[in-house]
């Protein structure tokens, strides 16, 4: 091991799922005691790439050195020997135990617990003390919030000797407050001489933290660049390959009269917990109403609750002057005959049906509308036909009503969901993360699609954790953070700033960075 | 990434006759070869047994009116699991559900005996539904409201069935004028109909039951592909939150599930104890309820696999008797040896066959698709 | 004295029935606290009373027996995990087969080994575990109470009923004290933070399988080779899913389990007890009740009448890495 060598270096990595080229002949090299960014759309291949450094999937050729000698890595174990750690997107926790059972979980030092957890607890003291990681030991892994999770997640890789930490989307579960803690402790980190490897979508974070990117697009990596000699809108190209227009283009919004009014508006879940408090909003028609957020602050509830699907604790929501709430009404069934379409967070979850074929998905909430019913039958021809309408309008590929929907690319299940929600002519139509998962050619025309129905005169609730949709797409921005609405903005008076911190739960953010400048 | 694989995955369909012809064969096939391997153990030969069975299946007339007659059972019971399947819920519990169906029955002929036989008929049937479609509902509805597993509460639920019918049978309903557990016999004008009664073939339990579980197949695939009900019972079986999203509700198709499916297993009664038993006896069920699973994982949930897998269980049964009759060291429980060893491999082992049959039928479409361009 | 004696003699019959109950449970603990549904107790059970029966009558040890029994379970259990682990099947179907196969296995072989009925020989002498008698108990058998339960209901039972008891306090120590019980709680709760721990989920399941084997084995021995004197068809009636049943009452953990084992033995022990005796109040209670009495107990409390049972995150979920 030469002092010059990189920390990491891959060499020619291939691997292919069936006909799926993940990653075609990947080379990397990152440098010790750097920041390293990685970007790329959804499904450009990074967290293939970053599985297969950590031993969850093997290359189909390639090879990997790590510290200049090549290194076989077969399993997460001989990652793990390598020095590598890695903190995923999904947390990998054991949420029943304590943070000090989920760290030694695999290295326990004999098969005696008592010993293994000892030392631990002692190694742990150091380590927390080295890097800033304060974190209560003893405390159960479920009771702790999202960004202390994280900072476990960390210990863990830290305590099992990791000398190169990757991080895929570490960002997506905080508030930017949060983010720029997780930051300063990258730095700290960099500044002890670990390498980190932070793989995101968000050119932002690049900018602020690395010292170096490197940018992959459809399965290659298309460029390696010092973050000091690049900018947002050349690495945007990078990934995208061609200039992307990051605003969406549209005329100022003309908003009408208001549809839905909420007032008051309070949801408990199951356990008790109370997720919306006390929710005031109004939805016009002819505007869009954006909701920006950190995922997890209510926004889900928000949605499921207008869409019938969770009924409220106490509150009110009026359509048109008529009371929704305590009637027997408010139904999923019944909200989408009175006027509300519904396009979910989650379309493989709760939009589709996967193992359905498209034509079943284009009934899914309106099977017992009489255009879909002869008699005691489901008109099997009419929901061919509609089908293979919507199919047309929205340029669904392959364009086949009898496809699977599993059959279909994240995008073109997307379009399936917006061409049965949309079709449907609501008048008040909810949109949950619009384009998550979705290549940006869907993006333009998901867009495109919207800012038509605002303009068609259509009240439009969009939900994303994407502050950049939101900003773009908006005409009104509603934060939420903890169940309640911290604020709300006109799209002009909206920077990311101060969504920044009211998604934090700063109350008067506004007046605050007003009286800053 | 699971998402780009599907994607990619599903580019090539697989056919029908693979799926539900082939890889089900090729199941049935190794778990004769275990059998056959069974029976070389326990020193037989089991070309022979295979002889024997197919013989005392299908071999003389008065062996298909016995076949059949089992036959009649695994349909009630094999769609009773499936239509649970659809709904994403395993029902253990069609043994119990048919105890209780065959309850309701018995009450039916004991007690209004004096009515004609065309108002006993259709009334058997409804006390057989509800009896049955009743004791599914409690798991359904611990299941729906207050997140029991089912699997758990319908084992519990068939032992508790076993202990009322014991407890009936040896309190209650006991023939005065008898000793062992069995309810008085019903009188002859309750009985079902044979099938010798109409057409001429030997005398054999096959009864009128069979027509009506061919026209409950018919109802079935009727409901499940082509209504609204079935429509939700499937989306809710493939993805609950899918159908809280798009306004069915989850609970009440559980219910509605379970309860078709208890109805479905209780009309055992009617075929077992209407037909031919011609009073309440214990364990009438005979495990029918059982190989109902391996009936429905067979048939893959189909109608019409279902009755195809019903009529293989009714050969085994049949042709079970007759080979225990037959050969001198195998006795009737080699039956239920084969029958484990379907479910093991059409069920639990479904992965280990299917994957490798798909890869080899793409591979040759693929060398044959190529060729062709 | 005489309402002394009789619960004595009602506990002592308690512990009998409680036996086979206990270690099937903490069997059954090991796979479901690892993430796989065993309904195959039963049949595991059952395999393992056979073949304890059938080779202690053929070697005319016990001993023999009981390893036999074990074997049996165990390449059982390989097989559920075969079927569960390494092809993602379904594990209620899984268990099912194993149960049937068994089932009709067992009394076939019986039959063509041993032309007796589907039975086994008859076992006496060393082919059968005999009562023990513990220092002292017939010594103390005269001091009042405390002798009195030393010699009747401590003594005289044969080793396996000890075995029991003594695996509770052992499993509890595996499943809370050592490496193997934070990997087995762990895969069970989520396998994607055992896997990325660089631990193999599969090879974990496995191993936790075969501890389930290794357990169920010894119950099923103790029903053929100790309580009984041979293998009868059927000879487990249930009880493999009592313990299922058991294990849920006592909601995946071995001392909580090992008290609904006791209820359960103890309603079956009062039940031979009261069959036909008129009660005050409720009359004769039909003995079909009683016998329901822990299937109805489990629905209530899986129901959330009794108590909350929070089973293990991913129970029944297989593992399939892409995620």
């Amino acid at each position: 091991m030469s002092e010059q060598s990189p920390a990491l270096e891959l060499r020619r990595i291939n691997k292919s799922f069936g006909p799926v080229h993940a990653n075609k002949n990947i080379s990397l090299s990152v440098d010790r005691g750097s920041i390293h960014g990685i970007v790329g759309e959804n499904g450009a291949g990074k967290s293939t790439l970053m599985s297969i450094v950590y031993g969850f999937y093997q290359a189909d050729s390639g090879d990997i050195y790590v510290n200049g000698q090549i290194c076989p890595i077969e399993n997460p174990q001989s990652s793990i020997e390598a020095g590598i750690g890695m903190v995923h997107q999904h947390f990998m926790l054991v949420d029943t135990f304590t943070v000090l059972e989920n760290i030694i979980l695999g290295v326990e030092n004999g098969y005696r617990l008592a010993g293994g957890l000892a030392s631990a607890r002692k190694e742990l003291v150091r380590l927390e003390q080295e890097y800033a990681l304060e974190v209560n030991v003893d405390a159960i892994v479920g009771d702790l919030p999202v960004g202390l999770r994280q900072r476990v997640e960390i210990l863990k890789a830290l305590y099992r000797g990791a000398e190169i930490l990757i991080l895929d989307e570490p960002t997506g579960v905080l508030t930017p407050q949060e983010a720029d803690h997780l930051f300063r402790i990258l730095d700290t980190l960099r500044d002890q001489g670990k390498t980190v490897i932070l793989i995101t979508h968000k050119l932002r974070e690049i900018m602020a933290i690395t010292d170096s990117v490197s940018v992959m697009r459809r399965g290659e990596m298309v460029a390696h660049v010092k973050t000091s000699e690049t900018s947002q809108p050349a690495l945007a190209e990078l990934m995208v390959g061609r200039s992307v227009l990051l605003q969406v283009e549209k005329k100022l919004a003309n908003p009408k009269d208001t549809l839905v009014s909420i007032r008051n508006l309070n949801y408990e879940d199951t356990d008790g917990v109370p997720r919306l408090k006390d929710i005031n909003l109004d939805l016009k028609a002819g505007e869009i109403l954006g909701i920006a957020g950190v995922s997890g602050n209510g926004q889900s509830e928000l949605l499921e609750v207008l869409g019938g699907i969770l009924t409220p604790k106490s509150g009110s929501i009026r359509f048109e002057g008529q009371e929704l709430v305590d009637s027997k009404a408010f139904t999923a069934r019944n909200l989408r005959k009175i006027g509300f379409g519904h396009v979910p967070e989650d379309r493989q979850r709760s939009g589709l049906v996967l193992s359905f074929s498209a034509n079943e998905c284009t009934i899914l909430g309106y099977h017992d509308e009489p255009e879909y019913n002869r008699g005691l039958c489901l008109d099997r021809k009419a929901m061919v036909e509609t089908c293979r309408n919507y199919i047309k309008k929205y340029d669904v590929r392959p364009p086949d009503p009898y496809l699977k929907v599993s059959g279909f690319s994240g995008g073109n299940q997307q379009k399936l969901v917006l061409a049965r929600e949309m079709e449907q002519n609501p008048d008040v139509l909810l949109v949950g993360q619009p384009t998550r998962g979705v290549d940006i050619g869907a993006i333009e025309f998901i867009h495109k699609q919207l800012i038509m129905m605002r303009d068609a005169g259509k009240a439009i609730l969009v939900v994303s954790v994407e502050i950049d949709e939101v900003m773009s797409l908006a005409d009104r921005i509603a934060v939420m953070f903890d169940g309640g609405i911290v604020g709300e903005l006109s799209a002009a008076e909206a920077t990311e700033t101060k969504l920044g911190l009211m998604m934090a739960g700063v109350k008067d953010a506004q007046s605050e960075t007003k009286a800053a400048i | 990434m699971a998402e780009e694989q599907v994607k990619f995955g599903a580019t090539l369909k697989i056919p029908g006759w693979v799926s539900y012809a082939l890889i089900p064969f090729v199941n049935l096939l190794a778990a004769l070869l275990i059998s056959g391997i069974v029976i070389l153990i326990i020193g037989d030969n089991p070309l022979e047994a295979l002889k024997v069975l197919i013989y005392g299946a299908f071999g003389y007339p008065e062996a298909i009116g016995y076949t059949l007659y089992y036959t009649t059972n695994f349909i009630f019971t094999g769609l009773a699991v499936a239509i649970a399947f659809h709904c994403g819920l395993f029902n253990i519990g069609a043994e119990g559900q048919a105890a209780l169906g065959g309850i309701g029955v018995s009450l039916v002929c004991l007690y209004f005996d004096n009515l004609p036989i065309w108002i006993i008929i259709p009334l058997a049937m409804i006390a057989a539904a509800i009896f049955g479609a009743a004791w599914a509902y409690i798991p359904a509805y611990l299941q729906a409201k207050r997140g029991s597993h089912i699997v758990i509460t319908t084992i519990m639920f068939n032992f508790i069935a076993a202990s009322i019918l014991t407890y009936l049978l040896v309190d209650i309903l006991i023939d005065p004028n008898g000793q062992s557990p069995e309810s008085r016999p019903f009188i002859e004008t309750t009985w079902l109909p044979y099938f010798h009664d109409f057409i001429a073939m030997p005398n054999t339990p096959l009864n009128i039951s069979f027509i009506y579980a061919l026209v409950l197949s018919a109802g079935f695939y009727f409901l499940v592909w082509h209504t609204r009900w079935g429509y939700e019972i499937r989306v809710v079986g493939q993805n609950e939150a899918a159908a809280r999203y798009s306004g069915i509700s989850p609970s009440k198709n559980i219910i509605i599930a379970m309860m078709i499916s208890g109805g479905l297993a209780g009309f055992v009664g009617i075929n077992e104890l209407q037909g031919v038993q011609h009073r309440l006896i214990l364990d009438f069920t005979g495990g029918y309820g059982f190989v109902g699973i391996a009936v429905a994982l067979m048939g893959r949930n189909h109608p019409i696999g279902i009755f195809l897998a019903a009529l293989l269980f009714g050969a085994l049964y049949q042709g079970g008797s007759e080979l225990a009759f037959e050969m001198r060291s195998i006795n009737k429980e080699m039956v239920i040896v084969i029958q484990g060893l379907i479910i093991l491999f059409s069920g639990a082992l479904e992965h280990m066959f299917r994957p490798k049959i798909e890869a080899a039928y793409r591979r040759f479409a693929r060398v044959q698709t190529m060729g062709a361009s | 004295m005489e309402t002394f004696q009789t619960i004595i003699l009602l506990l002592d019959a308690t512990f009998r029935v409680a036996t086979p109950l206990v270690l099937a449970a903490l069997a059954g603990m090991f796979s479901e606290r690892a993430g796989v549904v065993d309904i195959g107790l039963e049949g595991k059970m059952l395999g393992a009373a056979f073949s304890a029966a059938a080779v202690a009558a053929v070697s005319g040890s016990a001993w023999i027996g009981l390893g036999a029994g074990i074997l049996a379970s165990i390449a059982l259990s390989l097989l559920h995990a075969y079927a569960c682990v390494t092809h993602k099947g379904n594990q209620v179907v899984s268990g099912m087969a194993i149960n049937i196969v068994v089932a009709g296995l067992t009394p076939t072989l019986g039959y063509a080994w041993f032309s007796m009925g589907g039975q086994t020989p008859h076992l006496g002498g060393d082919a059968r575990f005999k009562p023990i008698t513990l220092p002292f108990a017939e010594a103390a058998h005269d001091i009042p109470i405390i002798g009195y339960i030393y010699s009747e209901l401590i003594s005289n039972h044969n080793i396996i009923v000890y075995l029991a008891a003594a695996s509770v306090p052992i499993c509890a120590w595996i499943m809370y004290k050592t490496r193997f019980g934070l990997r087995v709680r762990a895969v069970g709760e989520n396998p994607h933070a055992v896997d990325t721990a660089g631990i193999s989920v599969d090879w974990l399941r496995y191993k936790a399988l075969i501890m389930t084997g290794f357990l169920c084995g010894i119950a099923g021995t103790y029903l053929s080779t100790a309580h009984g004197a041979g293998f009868i068809r059927d000879m487990t009636a249930g009880k493999g899913y009592l313990a299922l049943a058991a294990l849920i009452f006592g909601k995946w953990r071995p001392v909580p389990t090992l008290f609904a084992c006791l209820l359960f033995a103890f309603t079956d022990a009062v039940q031979a007890r009261l069959q036909g005796v008129e009660l005050p109040i409720v009359g004769v209670i039909p003995v079909q009740f009683i016998q329901a009495l822990p299937y109805i107990l489990t629905v209530l409390l899986l129901a959330g009448f009794v108590g909350k049972a929070n089973p293990p995150k991913s129970i029944g979920v297989p593992y399939i890495k892409e995620k």
